[in-house]
């Protein structure tokens, strides 16, 4: 606590979106004037005694997955409280860890399979049939998520990314594509609280739905199943913030499997749906001071 | 480049000739210093 009782927070950002400015101003409106951190300037060293001035619970906003998660890290060392902590935002951070856990638990997801060279990856499609969808392990926004639809394409891709010399793009994740309706579900849950479900409609011809991409949003009822569904994710994933992504296996159907979940959540575009402040229930759970901490669990796997 | 008033350190604006983008890295009493701001990387999203 500080000196006049209140929690002391901070935010860990790399660069200020309107989300980061959002929850400052939502600090402030409670009273509270968050330590905005920026990780491309620090400096941290393994020696505690340098670490005293550090806020008790610091929100981890890094655009950066690998900035974040190793600095979440340090900080949880030296005994500040991050969320989302280090071991959320691994998992969250890596898609195959966090299909892994989701199907161990009975939570649906799309039917995946890894392969791990090129050789390997035509017939782990195979094994998944067209059309299919290639992604990165690591990554957000979209970025190099392709529709393979025939075997021309897949040899294409899987050529490209062998050539590219990144040993990630090694990594072959492979997804059934889900024959949704052209939106999925974007749900940002805070603590063990569903705050907002908001439908992302793909721009018009194009197939992903992201927002960053010019996706739009509309509300989206919270049914009894689809919470069910989320809360069941919570678990497996860790409290914190996140933004769970949900498809439809056909409109309106109640048939959902989780295809992603975000460590460091955009809501921007959901914010625009929903009436309840996202930004002000996260700066309410972090000020919560009878909420159970967060469990400093490292990451036993970080990059 | 425009900066609005309820602008923070941190913040990235972009320049309308280049369209190259820019972090905000101070703001004194009306004046703003800006940085080349980092490009995209791999790993960045949510």
């Amino acid at each position: 606590m500080s000196a006049k009782g209140k929690k002391s927070v901070g935010i860990l950002y790399d660069r200020i979106r309107w989300e980061e400015k959002e929850i400052s101003r939502q600090f402030e409106m409670r009273g509270i004037a968050p330590v905005m951190i920026d990780a491309k300037t620090l400096i941290l060293t393994l020696d505690e005694s340098r670490y005293t001035s550090l806020p008790e619970t610091v929100l981890e906003r890094c655009v950066s997955y690998y900035r974040g998660v190793n600095v979440a890290s340090v900080f949880e060392s030296h005994g500040v409280e991050v969320v989302n902590s280090s071991r959320v935002l691994g998992i969250c951070g890596n898609k195959l860890e966090t299909s892994q856990l989701l199907a161990k638990s009975g939570v649906p997801t799309p039917k995946t399979v890894v392969a791990f060279s090129a050789e390997s990856a035509m017939q782990a499609i195979e094994a998944i049939g067209f059309p299919c969808v290639m992604k990165p392990i690591v990554g957000s926004w979209g970025r190099q998520v392709v529709p393979v639809r025939d075997r021309e394409t897949a040899e294409a891709f899987i050529e490209m990314r062998d050539q590219s010399g990144d040993s990630m793009q090694s990594i072959y994740y492979i997804q059934e594509m889900i024959k949704r309706p052209p939106r999925d579900i974007r749900c940002i849950a805070v603590g063990s609280e569903v705050v907002a479900s908001v439908y992302r409609y793909s721009p018009t011809d194009a197939w992903k739905t992201n927002v960053a991409l010019g996706g739009r949003t509309e509300p989206c009822k919270l049914t009894p199943e689809l919470e069910d569904i989320l809360l069941k994710t919570i678990k497996v994933v860790g409290e914190g913030v996140l933004g769970i992504d949900v498809m439809e296996r056909s409109a309106n159907s109640n048939d959902y499997v989780v295809h992603e979940v975000n460590g460091t959540v955009e809501f921007k575009g959901a914010q625009g749906a929903t009436e309840r402040s996202i930004a002000g229930r996260i700066a309410e759970y972090l000020l919560d001071t009878e909420r159970e901490r967060i469990p400093r669990i490292r990451s036993n796997n970080l990059p | 480049m425009k900066i609005l008033d309820d602008a923070v350190v941190g913040e990235i604006v972009s320049c309308p000739d280049c369209g190259a983008d820019y972090e905000i890295a101070s703001l004194d009493n009306g004046t703003v210093t800006v940085k080349v701001a980092e490009s995209v990387k791999e790993d960045w999203g949510e």
